[in-house]
């Protein structure tokens, strides 16, 4: 199969691109810099139309992993690279003939601040997110699957928390800031999230693109299925980094005031680094995230293969090796 | 119908009342007298062609938001009309007096109106039961059944009316209460338990928050016939006598029994008038017993059932009982049926027992028992208590046995359920029944004088009414009437009455006998107070070994010892607690009861389960004997029976192997639920219909609460109850196996396995004791997580260490999972660590 992924340059588009090309399918990646990934690359933005054409021409699928991630920022700046960039590659892929779309969303796209507690995959929904990614996201999956035609079947892919070898979103702030010793705990820890590996996400990805064709228009959410407390994972990635961390408690409440507090202030002062918390991350480290995976199970025929504990394992080896 | 009040057309309630849909609000024009009345109903399906209609009929001060979840919860095809009376919730202000005759009238042409020519279940509640009571008896073709929650058709003979309506109805009060302010109103809901939320009251205030829409609560208390020559008597005493042309009609009685108005006496009333009545019964609930108890839930289950095939109590065995066969059987009259080990020693032959339950229950009619009546027995075991046992079944009386370990609450609250006509006892017994205000008449067991009988309100004793030669003709009840009412300690939640007919009692000592091989030769020591009457039963020698009953692990080896050479006896029945006890005074035994011991041939212990370490041990006492540890309940004993032998070679596996069903019990696994079928099973739960319902699925089985399978070679394993059963993705999972290898783990003393999550994906988590005990309840460090999830086949999210586990306060040993997993829940979805 001739497939096309966006964004391969984050941590699970390189795996994505590795399972692919192990199994012999023929791959184009499409990012702003330079992978380096030994396949057929174009350099560009998802919302230059031209590039996004040449991109998908005579692909089979595409796997759109290409998103603007950061928890700030600008309101426009995840429109146009969220939900135009998606739009335009949907349009481009439905021109070119491609038969199937895999769309990387997240759990976020479907709720707000509330405990989810083996929950399901509801439909997303802009207008309860919290969080301009989750808000885009939102949009963009919802034209995603509105997209989805016998002819381009669309499925959308929600990993929950991805980590891994490598990872810079979660496993490196926790350590940076446990590291810097600001790395609290909101409430009591005790809230259970799930995480997925990200050999599993890249696995899901890939089963997406195959079962496509049965899936059109469905969203699945993806994880490890082993919901950990935050205190725990939070301890186990500070102990495979060798870094120490004892748990301090911030009451929740303040942790949520403070976050909005210090979002609205980095907007306005327009700083491009992170803020040390914000709203979205405190409510998603003090409130129960965790999925049902008995649907994604079944209709992506896949099993998480990598454990969270072997996972970790993995984590420490890698710090290990590190200089 | 006499001009009084102000006037007002009916109205639409007011959006916002919680529960309430406004599609259902309509107002129905209806003539009456030549005049055209106004009622305001609820009306789940107006249009649809039902196959049946419940029609639901409110009291005062009440209106039709009384039936919301009633009319919420009703299946497809069954249309729900809650109707507000005349003058009542949001229908006309007639400005008359309306009485419970011109009520039935109003109702009848309220349906006729509606064109209600189907089916019908009537459902009413207070002063609506006589109202639905006097439309159903003018509608008996079309009446599908009939529910009556907290009402009344008459004043019982020997009781007065309730101080609260008296109270209520004295001049002055009355109008106060009931038209000046909502006091009547309110009042009614402080009678409810537990207290009804604000924005329910708000909704039952809502059609009575102004003076003028509040005048008929007056007319309706003031409606209540207390006084013989009351207008309404006539009607209200035709509408009890209405209930002998409905004795085909399908009746259900949800009462909730802390109503101070219509308390248990007016159950107790409605039961006399309709055997055939199903019941049940809340002791919690009081006099809104829709807003207290599942009410909706009930009924509609009630409902559905109406097509089912009911069990029938009355088919099978209509021969006379043979409970009583093995003691009047000729060839035993000389064989010593009961020693006793207290005092002198006395014992009795068969022949002597025989007569002399033929002379106490001669007595016990010549005093005005009657076949039928249920008679409480509160006597410890021993001859008195055989006699009167016997003799109770020998003239047709149920017993009621309260397991003496309960508290006094929880006896309390077991013979208000059961509510015995009678009751004999030992002095003490009868002392708590006064104390304690049991119902039933005393009889006091042995031998009282007048002045002493008089201290504990007895009117008899035993003694003078088994020599008093009374003259009546004895028959034996049939083999379907009911023999007792059985009251064990629950661990969790009240003691509920298990009935049982003569055919059970003795389909299981026929069960027993075979069991055990048990023969005339056989004779038995019963350890365990329950185990007592079985002796009797099985027609073999028996004893009870002098100690105290209430506290069965407190026997020694010697006493025990005693009582096994008195007899000479084969088997010996004991409870775990006793085992454990008998092992470690073993060295005591005097070297001339030895001989005695090595007879033995069968130890039994029955109660809890027992390990096969303290089995074997218990060799040292009884050299010859081979244990056997039956598994059972209450409601079916026993199931299963398995000998040391076969537990120590069924060795380790997913919870205790307690052996192969015994001939004659079927068994399936159903959800992961051990459900059986037997011929000795109890007949249902005393006065609660929907309880036993429940635990009678399939039909004629009964669903154990435990948690099991069979393995290759059908052995039963169990595995802990079902409310703790972990739902998880790939089946249910039972919490014992678990917590059996996290307990081997060093350093924990006892664990307890809960899920989380909702059903059907529930997680495990795993909470722990460590010997050296926490000081606060915290999350386990990662070297125990890992530990703990080594031993584990399921991913286990989170394993917590608390100081100590809860555990039942009675068994000092069954961990309440239920109330850690409540805790873990809250706690996991991003809460605290609260209080255990």
């Amino acid at each position: 199969m001739k497939v096309l992924v966006t964004g391969a340059t984050s941590m699970i588009g390189r795996l994505v691109v590795e399972r692919l090309v192990a199994r012999g399918d023929v791959v184009t990646v499409l990012q702003r810099s330079t992978a380096d990934l030994g396949v057929r690359e174009i350099n560009g933005s998802v919302t230059d139309h031209e590039i996004v054409a040449s991109a998908v021409a005579e692909q089979d699928g595409v796997i759109h992993l290409a998103a603007k991630v950061d928890i700030v920022g600008d309101w426009d700046d995840f429109v146009s690279i969220n939900v135009e960039g998606t739009t335009t590659l949907l349009a481009a892929a439905r021109d070119a003939g491609v038969s199937r779309f895999v769309y990387v969303s997240s759990p976020s796209v479907a709720h707000g601040g509330e405990s989810l507690i083996g929950a399901g995959a509801e439909p997303a929904d802009p207008d309860s997110t919290s969080g301009h990614y989750a808000t885009s996201k939102a949009m963009a999956e919802q034209l995603a699957l509105a997209a989805s035609s016998e002819y381009m079947p669309v499925v959308a892919i929600r990993p929950h928390l991805v980590i891994g070898v490598g990872d810079t979103q979660l496993v490196e702030r926790v350590v940076d800031r446990a590291t810097q010793g600001r790395l609290p705990l909101i409430g009591s820890g005790l809230a259970l999230v799930d995480t997925t590996w990200a050999d599993n996400a890249a696995d899901a990805l890939v089963a997406a693109l195959d079962k496509a064709p049965e899936l059109g228009g469905e969203a699945l959410v993806v994880s490890n299925g082993e919901p950990r407390t935050v205190h725990e994972l939070f301890a186990r990635l500070t102990a495979a980094a060798g870094v120490d961390w004892s748990p301090r408690s911030v009451p929740r409440a303040v942790a949520i005031a403070g976050g909005s507090v210090v979002e609205q202030v980095w907007d306005r002062t327009s700083r491009e680094d992170e803020p040390p918390m914000t709203a979205f991350s405190a409510e998603q480290l003090s409130t129960a995230h965790w999925f049902d995976q008995s649907r994604t199970r079944e209709a992506l025929d896949w099993q998480p293969v990598v454990s969270l504990a072997e996972g970790f394992e993995r984590l420490a080896a890698h710090y290990e090796s590190q200089p | 119908m006499v001009a009084l009040g102000p006037t007002e057309p009916a109205r639409l309630p007011p959006s916002g009342l919680d529960g309430l849909d406004p599609s259902w609000s309509r107002l129905v024009p209806v003539e009456l007298d030549g005049t055209t009345r106004t009622f305001h109903i609820l009306d789940t399906a107006p249009d649809v062609d039902a196959e049946l209609t419940v029609l639901c009929v409110h009291g005062n001060p009440s209106w039709s938001y009384l039936w919301r979840n009633v009319l919420r919860q009703l299946p497809d095809g069954v249309r729900g009309i809650a109707i507000d009376h005349l003058d009542m919730g949001f229908s006309d202000r007639t400005g008359t007096t309306r009485r419970l005759g011109d009520r039935v009238d109003d109702l009848c042409a309220l349906t006729e109106t509606l064109g209600i020519t189907g089916p019908v279940v009537t459902i009413a509640h207070d002063w609506g039961g006589p109202i639905s009571l006097g439309w159903a008896q003018r509608h008996l073709p079309q009446l599908r059944g009939v529910i009556l929650c907290n009402t009344a058709v008459h004043q019982p003979e020997d009781a007065p009316a309730p101080r609260i309506i008296r109270a209520t109805r004295s001049r002055g009060a009355i109008r106060r209460a009931t038209v000046d302010t909502t006091a009547f109103i309110t009042g009614a809901f402080e009678m409810s338990h537990p207290r009804t939320p604000k924005h329910i009251r708000k909704g039952f205030l809502a059609p009575y928050r102004k003076k003028e829409w509040r005048e008929a609560i007056e007319v309706f208390v003031r409606d209540i016939p207390l006084e013989d020559t009351h207008p309404s008597g006539p009607v209200l005493d035709g509408v009890a006598a209405g209930l002998a042309l409905m004795q085909r009609v399908p009746t259900l009685l949800l009462w909730g029994s802390k109503d101070p108005v219509f308390s248990d006496l007016y159950l107790h009333d409605f039961e006399e008038r309709i055997p055939h009545a199903d019941v049940h019964r809340w002791a919690h609930a009081g006099h809104f017993v829709s807003e207290d108890a599942p009410v909706a839930e009930v009924a509609v289950d009630w409902i559905q059932n109406l097509d089912a095939e009911r069990p029938d109590e009355t088919a099978g065995n209509t021969e006379p009982t043979t409970l009583l066969n093995a003691i009047t059987d000729p060839e035993r009259a000389k064989l010593v049926a009961l020693r006793e080990m207290s005092g002198e020693q006395p014992s009795i032959t068969f022949g002597e027992l025989s007569r002399r339950i033929d002379d106490t229950a001669r007595g016990l009619r010549g005093c005005g028992i009657e076949p039928g009546d249920r008679v409480a027995i509160m006597i410890p075991p021993g001859i008195d208590m055989i006699t009167t046992l016997f003799a109770c079944w020998r003239m047709g009386a149920a017993v009621v046995l309260v397991d003496g370990a309960l508290t006094p609450k929880q006896m309390t609250a077991a013979l208000k359920a059961a509510y015995p006509k009678h009751l004999i006892g030992i002095p003490k017994a009868l002392a708590a029944a006064t104390a304690l205000r049991w119902p039933g008449r005393r009889i006091a067991a042995g031998s009282m004088s007048r002045i002493q009988r008089r201290l504990v309100g007895a009117e008899h004793d035993l003694d003078t009414l088994r020599t008093s030669g009374a003259h009546h003709d004895l028959e034996l009840p049939a083999g379907t009437d009911e023999a007792a009412v059985v009251f064990t300690s629950g661990s969790t939640g009240p003691s509920k009455g298990v009935r049982y007919t003569h055919e059970k009692l003795a389909a299981q000592r026929d069960l027993i006998a075979d069991l055990y091989d048990i023969t005339s030769a056989d004779s038995l020591v019963a350890a365990f107070a329950p185990f007592a009457i079985y002796g009797p039963l099985l027609g073999i020698t028996s004893t009870v070994p002098d100690i105290d009953v209430s506290a069965p692990g407190s026997i020694d080896a010697n006493t025990l010892a005693d009582a096994v050479s008195a007899i000479d006896a084969t088997m010996v029945f004991a409870s775990p607690a006793a085992l454990e006890r008998l092992v470690t005074t073993e060295p005591d035994i005097d070297p001339s009861h030895r001989t005695a011991l090595s007879n033995v041939r069968i130890l039994l212990s029955a109660g809890a389960p027992v390990r096969a370490s303290l089995l074997t041990a218990t060799g040292a006492v009884f050299p010859n004997a081979v244990a056997h540890t039956p598994y059972g309940m209450t409601e079916a004993l026993p199931v299963a029976s398995i000998s040391l032998p076969e537990l120590i070679d069924a060795g380790s596996g997913d919870g205790v192997c307690v052996g192969k069903p015994i001939d004659g019990v079927e068994v399936l696994i159903d959800d992961g639920e051990i459900v059986v079928r037997a011929a000795h099973q109890r007949v249902g739960y005393d006065r609660l219909w929907h309880t036993t319902h429940l635990a009678s699925q399939p039909a004629g089985w009964h669903r154990t609460g435990d948690v099991g399978h069979l393995d290759a070679e059908g052995r039963l394993w169990v595995n802990g109850r079902v409310q703790h059963l972990i739902h998880a993705e790939s089946g249910p999972i039972g919490p014992v196996a678990l917590e059996k290898r996290v307990e081997d783990l060093d350093g924990v003393r006892m664990a307890a396995v809960v899920g989380i999550g909702p059903v059907g994906n529930q997680r495990v988590v795993v909470v722990i004791e460590r010997d050296e005990p926490v000081a606060k309840p915290a999350l386990a460090d990662l070297a125990m997580i890992d530990r703990v999830r080594s031993v584990s086949d399921t991913d286990v999210v989170a394993v917590f260490d608390v100081p100590k586990l809860p555990v039942d306060r009675r068994h000092n040993s069954k961990i309440d999972r239920s109330a850690l997993a409540e805790w873990a829940d809250a706690a996991l979805a991003g809460g605290s660590l609260g209080k255990l």
